[in-house]
C-alpha cells in the first residue's frame, strides 16, 4: 500500500497515445452513429420501465401491530408507521455495517508502515467512532424493538443503504487503497450519517415516539463529531501531503 | 515457421509437482492503470482457455470411466491455474468496464488468429464473427459512458476503434444459420484445430461472463442490453464449436486443447513486459507440458496411436498480441454486409428467412444495443467532452 498519490506510467489518458487518439477521433467521423438519438434515449427508457418495475420489497408487519386494528395502530405511532420502521431499520444496517467499515479501515492504518508504528492517536480516534457506531447499532436495535418491529428484518431502505455502502466497502478493504482513499470513503459515510440521525429524530418525533427521540440525541451528538473528526483527518493527511 | 513439437520435446513439470497455496491463487493484481491493456488481454484469453480445458474434460469424464482420475488430477491444477489468473483481475474493474475488456479480447485475439488461420473458410467466419464483437465493444462503450460516465478507451488504451461494426440488432440469427462446416481432422493443419479451440474457448468463457454479471445491473436497459449480447454470444459459442470435426474422439480433441494452451502460454511467455505476470506464464507453460506429456501417454495407452499423429505439422507464428486496428478497419470496409444462410457466407439481401423471423420476434419489442447507442460517437474524455463551454 502507497501512502500518497505517485507520479508513474498510467496508461489511460488519450494523451499516452497521441497517434492513435488521432486516428480513433477521425474513424469516427467516418464510421459515426449508425441509429439516430442521443443519449435521452436511455432516459426515456428508464422512465418507461421504471413505470413498469416492481418494488425493492415491503416492509415487515411488527408482531404488536398483529390482530390490531390498523386506526389502534396508527393512534400509537402516526400515519404510515411503516415509514419510521423502515428507516430505523435503514440506519441499523447503516450502523452495524459502519462498524466493519471502520474495522477496516483500523486494518489500513495498521498497516501503513511509518518506521514507527502505525499513528497511536489516528488508531485510538477510529476505534473509538468504531465503538460508538455499535453502540449506535444497538439503540436501532432497543429502537425497533420497542415499536414491536423485527430487528433482524431487512427493510427496503435498509437493503438500498446495503447498496450504497458496497462501493465503500470496496475502498476500504482493497489492499491497494492509502489512507487518504480510505478517510473519502468515511467522509461519505459520515455526511450520509450525520443528515439521517438528524432526520431520524424528526421522524420519532413526528411519530410521536419521544423516547425514541430523546435516545437519538446522544448518537446524533456523536455523529456530528464523527463528521467533524473525519473531515478534520482528511483535510490534514491531504495538506500535510502537499507542503 | 517452426513447429510446436520442439515445444512439446520439454517435458515441462510432472503433474504431482504443480502445486499451490491459497495466497498464491489470489496473488497481487495488476494495475488498470499503469499496466498494458494487453496484460488484460492476456489474462482474460488464459482464464476463458483454462476454463475451457476444465469444460471438456469434465464432459469427456461424464462418457469414460477409465479417465475419470486423471482427468480430476488435471482439472485439479487446471482449476487452481485459472484461479491464480481471472485473480489478477484487480477489483476496481467495473462489472463493464470488465466486459469492455473481454469485447477487446475478442476483437484483438480473433483478428490474430484471422490472419493467420490457413483454411480460408475458416479465416472467414473469423472474420464474420470478429465484426459481431466489434460491434458489442461499441455498444457497451455508449453504455458504460451513458451509465457509468466513464471512457472505454481508459480500458482500450487506444489498441482498438471504438465505431459500429455489423450491427448487434442484426447479430440475432435462426440456429440453421448460426452451424458452420467443420474443418476434417485428417486434413487440417494443427494451427486450424488449435484456433478452432481456442476462439471457442474465449466466446465460451464470455457469454457464462456475460449470464453471471448482467442480473448484477440495476439499470434495466444494461440487464436488457447484458441478455442480448449474451444470447449473440451463445450463437457464436455455437458458430466456432462446430468448426471442430465432431469426429474427433474424446482423446484426440484432449490432445488439441493441451496443446492450443501450451501454444497460447508460449506466445503469452514471449511478449508479455509485466515480470511478475510473465514469471506466471513461464511457470504455467512448464505446468501444461506437464499435463500434455500426460495426455500424450494416456493416448499412446488407450488409442494405440503415435500423438505425433494429432500434433505433428507446423504452426505460422505465435498468437500476435497487439492492435490490429489496420486488418480490423479493412474487414469492417468490406464484410460488414456479409450474412449467413445456413454454412453459407452471402449477401444481405440473401440471408436466411428463417433469421429475418426470428430477429423480428426478438426485435418487437425494441432493441436494447440501439437504445444505449443512439447517436453515441465517442470522443477521449466521455460523449460529454464535445459540450465543452
Amino acid at each position: 500500500m502507497a501512502n500518497s498519490a505517485k507520479l508513474g506510467h498510467n496508461m489511460t489518458g488519450a494523451q499516452m497515445s497521441p497517434k492513435d487518439t488521432k486516428t480513433m477521433v477521425e474513424i469516427v467521423k467516418r464510421y459515426s452513429a449508425d441509429v439516430p438519438g442521443n443519449a435521452s434515449d436511455l432516459m426515456n427508457a428508464r422512465r418507461e420501465m421504471a413505470g413498469e418495475a416492481g418494488r425493492v420489497g415491503s416492509v415487515p408487519v411488527p408482531g404488536s401491530a398483529k390482530g390490531m386494528l390498523k386506526s389502534t395502530f396508527e393512534k400509537m405511532m402516526g400515519k404510515n408507521p411503516e415509514v419510521l420502521i423502515d428507516k430505523l431499520g435503514e440506519r441499523l444496517a447503516y450502523e452495524r455495517t459502519g462498524v466493519r467499515l471502520y474495522e477496516a479501515m483500523i486494518a489500513k492504518v495498521q498497516a501503513l508502515d511509518t518506521g514507527k508504528g502505525a499513528d497511536p492517536d489516528l488508531l485510538a480516534t477510529l476505534q473509538k467512532i468504531r465503538n460508538e457506531e455499535e453502540e449506535h447499532f444497538h439503540l436501532l436495535v432497543w429502537a425497533v424493538e420497542k415499536l414491536g418491529a423485527d430487528p433482524t428484518a431487512v427493510t427496503p431502505s435498509a437493503d438500498v443503504a446495503g447498496v450504497i455502502a458496497l462501493g465503500v466497502m470496496q475502498v476500504l478493504t482493497d489492499p491497494r487503497t492509502n489512507i487518504s482513499h480510505g478517510m473519502n470513503a468515511l467522509l461519505t459515510v459520515e455526511l450520509a450519517d450525520n443528515a439521517a440521525w438528524e432526520l431520524l429524530i424528526e421522524m420519532a418525533e413526528s411519530a410521536g415516539q419521544k423516547d425514541i427521540a430523546k435516545a437519538f440525541e446522544k448518537a446524533f451528538a456523536q455523529e456530528e463529531k464523527h463528521l467533524a473528526t473525519i473531515k478534520s483527518l482528511m483535510r490534514q493527511d491531504q495538506l500535510k501531503q502537499l507542503s | 515457421m517452426h513447429g510446436l513439437i520442439g515445444i512439446f520435446d520439454n517435458k515441462g513439470t510432472p503433474l504431482e509437482k504443480q502445486a499451490f497455496t491459497w495466497k498464491e491463487l489470489a496473488s497481487r493484481p495488476i494495475s488498470k492503470l499503469d499496466d498494458d491493456a494487453f496484460t488484460r488481454v492476456r489474462v482474460i484469453l488464459m482464464n476463458g482457455l483454462e476454463q475451457d480445458a476444465l469444460r471438456l474434460k469434465h464432459f469427456g469424464a461424464r462418457f469414460n470411466k477409465s479417465l475419470q482420475l486423471p482427468l480430476a488430477q488435471i482439472r485439479r491444477v487446471e482449476h487452481h491455474q485459472m484461479t491464480a489468473i481471472n485473480w489478477l483481475l484487480s477489483s476496481d474493474h467495473s462489472p463493464l468496464e470488465t466486459t469492455v475488456a473481454y469485447e477487446q479480447v475478442a476483437i484483438e485475439v480473433t483478428a490474430a488468429v484471422a490472419q493467420n488461420e490457413p483454411d480460408p473458410y475458416q479465416a472467414q467466419t473469423y472474420r464474420y464473427g470478429l465484426l459481431e464483437d466489434f460491434d458489442h465493444l461499441y455498444r457497451y462503450s455508449a453504455m458504460l459512458d451513458r451509465l457509468e460516465g466513464k471512457d472505454a478507451n481508459n480500458i482500450l488504451q487506444g489498441y482498438t476503434d471504438i465505431i459500429p461494426g455489423r450491427p448487434t440488432s442484426e447479430h440475432h440469427r435462426a440456429p440453421e444459420s448460426d452451424l458452420r462446416d467443420n474443418y476434417n481432422k485428417d486434413d487440417a493443419a494443427l494451427i486450424t484445430k488449435i484456433h478452432a479451440a481456442m476462439i471457442t474457448a474465449a466466446e465460451y468463457q464470455t457469454h457464462d461472463y456475460y449470464m453471471n454479471i448482467g442480473p448484477l445491473f440495476a439499470d434495466p436497459v444494461a440487464r436488457q442490453l447484458y441478455a442480448e449480447i449474451a444470447s449473440v454470444e451463445e450463437q457464436h459459442v455455437t458458430q466456432y464449436g462446430s468448426l471442430m470435426d465432431p469426429d474427433e474422439s474424446f482423446m484426440e480433441k484432449w490432445l488439441i486443447h493441451e496443446a492450443m494452451e501450451v501454444y497460447a502460454y508460449h506466445s503469452c511467455v514471449e511478449q508479455e513486459d509485466n515480470s511478475r505476470v510473465k514469471a506466471m506464464w513461464e511457470r504455467f507453460l512448464d505446468y501444461e507440458l506437464g499435463q500434455l506429456n500426460l495426455a500424450c501417454d494416456l493416448f499412446k495407452q488407450i488409442e494405440r496411436r503415435d500423438p505425433a499423429e494429432i500434433l505433428g505439422g507446423s504452426v505460422p507464428r505465435m498468437i500476435e498480441f497487439k492492435s490490429q486496428r489496420e486488418f480490423v478497419r479493412k474487414v469492417v470496409a468490406e464484410e460488414v454486409n456479409m450474412r449467413t444462410s445456413g454454412t453459407q457466407y452471402v449477401s444481405k439481401e440473401e440471408e436466411s428467412p428463417l433469421s429475418l423471423d426470428y430477429r423480428k420476434q426478438m426485435n418487437a419489442e425494441g432493441v436494447p444495443a440501439n437504445i444505449v447507442s443512439a447517436g453515441y460517437n465517442w470522443r477521449p474524455g466521455t460523449e460529454l467532452s464535445q459540450n465543452k463551454p
